[in-house]
């Protein structure tokens, strides 16, 4: 079993390298969004600060929603996803592994860029660990909870994005709220160990739980 | 224990022939319970202390928000006995209910911003209970968007049966955070339903007209799942005979 676990875990791994863009391409949107927020609003140091770990974490939200889009869908059209259904080992583990593997290429990419743009945001270094801890474990539930979507909207035809959205942004707003609620507290010099505990509890509750809806989801899926 | 009349439950045509006999009675009670409460409740009832007559838009607003929460319940509980059962009648009210759970969020929204100009000075605030019931109404339009995208009719049975469980666990969570977030931004406004013990004059006729709207919920639901059933049986034979006889 685990040696099967691992070797899906390498093939997704050698799948993305031979298309590097798909990992580039949220980063690339995640840094764009952010941008756009300074040349709206201004960019005064004070009023970026205030914003910023708000801004920061829609985008990452948006950039995990916009990069689950495909995640099923190569292996949907290609039949592996089939494969995986027939197959003895269970389906929940697969998913898990292929979620897994989008975390580390989506949300944990994320997180290693965050620090450059939470200092272009005036962001106090100070606080810089807490927002990259809030959002390492705030980007696993996004990545479990959005595959649920990925997996019921796999096998529609003409790309389910938008509806991708419809269906996950409503079951993103805790982890938003417990995000950006740590971030306040950071910078009053609040203690956030609680609000880490929380993500933390949210993080083991999609992790439990998701995996048996993203099966569900793809077995519908297959079976159209 | 027979299991039979459970199965029967599943049957569409044994729902055609109950339901149309139920709805006469449904449907009288629903009107009387409607026409007592609003009555009572717009008419009789003492003026709030505090809010004058504004506050008797409660006898609409506070019936619509319980029955759109119960609303989302109820299609959980339709989408694990479809799941589970296989019953094509659960899917039949799971997809009659989301439409008319959405329209009751909507007037608890309506019904909760009018309320709010005259006791909050503003028609909305980003009150905790406003905003869950914005976030519920974005969960109906999610399960509504997934069936209508779904074209297959199995398919999208199933998908939406586990959209309404998934976001049934979510629910408390959105809410309990919601509510958190709230206090972590303002200062605990002035709240508009929970009274410290609301008298007996007050509160009969709300109970009356929670009762009413639950009547006039299961009445449409019932209209709503009778045409659709007839829409998906429409090549069977007791479908025909039950037309004929009408007409």
């Amino acid at each position: 079993m685990g040696s099967v676990l691992w070797q899906l875990l390498r093939r997704e791994w050698q799948l993305t390298w031979r298309r590097p863009g798909e990992v580039l391409n949220p980063l690339v949107f995640f840094a764009m969004v952010i941008t756009l927020f300074p040349l709206a609003v201004g960019p005064e140091p004070a009023l970026l600060q205030r914003m910023a770990s708000g801004v920061i974490w829609v985008a990452a939200l948006l950039a995990t929603l916009l990069s689950l889009d495909g995640l099923f869908r190569s292996d949907f059209e290609d039949g592996s996803l089939e494969q995986w259904v027939l197959s003895p080992h269970p389906l929940t583990l697969l998913v898990l592994v292929k979620v897994l593997h989008h975390w580390l290429m989506c949300g944990v990419m994320l997180v290693l860029l965050t620090p450059v743009l939470g200092m272009m945001l005036a962001l106090p270094w100070s606080v810089i660990p807490v927002l990259c801890a809030t959002l390492l474990l705030g980007t696993a539930v996004l990545s479990l909870l959005g595959a649920i979507g990925a997996a019921l909207t796999v096998g529609l035809k003409g790309g389910g994005s938008m509806l991708l959205a419809l269906l996950i942004l409503p079951l993103y707003i805790p982890v938003l709220i417990l995000g950006t609620g740590a971030m306040d507290a950071a910078l009053q010099g609040l203690p956030v160990q609680g609000y880490l505990l929380w993500l933390g509890c949210l993080a083991v509750l999609a992790l439990s739980l998701a995996p048996l809806a993203i099966a569900a989801g793809l077995r519908i899926g297959v079976s159209e | 224990m027979s299991w039979t009349f459970f199965h029967k439950l599943g049957s569409p045509k044994w729902f055609y022939e109950i339901s149309g006999k139920l709805m006469p009675w449904i449907a009288a009670f629903s009107l009387l319970a409607l026409v007592v409460g609003s009555v009572w409740g717009l008419v009789f009832a003492p003026q709030d202390y505090q809010q004058g007559n504004s506050f008797r838009i409660i006898y609409i607003h506070v019936p619509a928000a319980i029955l759109a929460q119960s609303c989302y319940m109820m299609l959980a509980v339709a989408g694990v006995v479809g799941l589970v059962w296989r019953m094509k009648l659960a899917d039949v009210a799971l997809q009659c209910a989301a439409p008319i759970g959405a329209w009751m969020t909507f007037v608890a929204l309506i019904t909760g911003s009018i309320w709010g100009k005259p006791t909050w000075g503003t028609y909305w605030e980003w009150d905790a209970r406003l905003t869950s019931m914005l976030i519920l109404l974005f969960l109906y339009f999610g399960i509504i968007a997934l069936r209508m995208a779904i074209s297959n009719r199995d398919t999208a049975a199933k998908a939406t049966s586990v959209m309404a469980i998934v976001g049934v666990i979510n629910i408390p969570i959105i809410k309990y955070s919601v509510d958190w977030w709230n206090t972590l931004h303002q200062p605990a406004t002035f709240t508009i339903t929970e009274k410290p013990a609301m008298p007996p004059e007050m509160w009969l006729p709300l109970l009356v007209m929670v009762l009413a709207f639950y009547g006039l919920f299961t009445l449409n639901l019932f209209m709503r799942m009778r045409l659709e059933i007839l829409k998906r049986e429409h090549k069977t034979r007791w479908v025909r005979d039950a037309l004929e006889n009408n007409s």
